[in-house]
């Protein structure tokens, strides 16, 4: 078995390292680049196909408990009519730590095969798990998912409530604390806080 | 037994007469408005076959100002809106501010120490499980328009009414 599959590969590389015989270099070169485009729109497209809310909620485990969960908050239906999907906050937007995120989405599909949260009590069991997941990744990159919204730079405390005003004045302008300190449970239901350091 | 009858047939034919009445598509129509405000004020004097148009939505007040007390035991009221505070088993999103060991950071009034009591009036060591949901006291006021006229009394006015002579 060993020996024939070296046998095989050794073919292979035999054909791979030879100069074409058949095609010349002008279709290998055009033909190359042609497929090269079409093979990146079609992974691109498919990778952007998989950002999507309407992708997120097709699964019952994501559209009954944190979808459900999120109609309910401001980041769903406000008075202005701008709101955030799923992608923009549990997706990062830059195309290297997308490519990351994407990778270790593997692990989520993987949970999706094998049923780790397909009932309503399974959910909620590891609840605290995955919030932590999530609250240690904003922790980490300093609230980017956020912040890609809510730029600190352009926040009009005037605007603010006036403890809103004072309390971002004093802990997100020097950078002591990030937005998810303070905002855990902004878009979804709590899991069981006791034990877990607030504010 | 022929009183007993006769009798028998005038009930009949009265409750026939009141259930008629009360079909009637038109009687409705008959009395005023301002007669049922009396009877049903949720229901802003519209007739019971038409249905009332929403009022509009009180705005919960979101100053930050901290309200005088009507008397000296009243629970505080909430001077900034709670809008989505999550507050069950799980999570006490008030507490986030108000418990002792947060209310520095945030500079939020501190749950006093009544809240730490528990039935007995002993302190305990954390909020006493007993007052731990705090809207059951605490409410948010709005801009709504009063309902009814209100006619308390400050305690201050009525000792000053009994000092006078």
């Amino acid at each position: 078995m060993r020996a024939r599959l070296r046998e095989l590969a050794r073919r292979y590389w035999y054909v791979l390292r030879r100069p074409s015989v058949h095609y010349s270099l002008g279709f290998l070169t055009i033909g190359g680049f042609v497929a090269g485009v079409v093979f990146w729109g079609a992974f691109n497209t498919a990778l952007e196909a998989t950002n999507t809310e309407a992708f997120c909620t097709s699964c019952h485990e994501m559209r009954d408990n944190v979808f459900e969960e999120l109609k309910h908050t401001i980041h769903y239906s406000n008075r202005s009519g701008v709101r955030a999907t799923c992608p923009d906050c549990h997706v990062p937007h830059q195309w290297t730590d997308k490519i990351a995120r994407k990778m270790q989405a593997s692990k989520e599909v993987w949970g999706k095969l094998f049923g780790s949260i397909n009932t309503r009590e399974k959910f909620l069991q590891r609840r605290l798990e995955l919030a932590t997941h999530e609250w240690r990744r904003l922790k980490a990159n300093d609230s980017l998912e956020c912040r890609n919204c809510h730029n600190f730079a352009y926040m009009d405390f005037t605007r603010q409530s006036p403890r809103a005003g004072k309390i971002h004045a004093r802990w997100l302008q020097g950078g002591e604390k990030t937005c998810i300190d303070c905002h855990k449970g902004v878009a979804h239901r709590l899991p069981d806080m006791a034990g877990v350091p607030q504010g | 037994m022929q009183i007993i009858k006769v009798i028998a047939l005038v009930l009949v034919s009265l409750l026939w007469l009141a259930g008629a009445s009360a079909q009637d598509p038109n009687a409705d129509a008959a009395v005023s408005s301002g007669e049922y405000h009396a009877i049903d004020a949720m229901r802003r004097g519209e007739p019971l076959t038409s249905e009332p148009s929403a009022a509009p939505m009180a705005r919960v007040e979101n100053t930050d100002r901290r309200r005088q007390r009507a008397w000296p035991e009243q629970p505080p009221t909430i001077p900034h809106s709670i809008d989505g505070y999550q507050l069950d088993r799980n999570a006490n999103r008030c507490l986030l501010c108000h418990a002792r060991a947060n209310a520095e950071t945030f500079q939020a009034p501190m749950v006093s120490v009544t809240h730490f009591m528990d039935r007995d009036g002993q302190v305990l060591a954390q909020v006493s499980p007993r007052r731990f949901f705090c809207t059951q006291c605490h409410v948010v006021q709005t801009d709504a328009r009063v309902l009814v006229d209100n006619t308390f009394t400050d305690v201050d006015a009525l000792l000053q009414v009994s000092k006078e002579p």
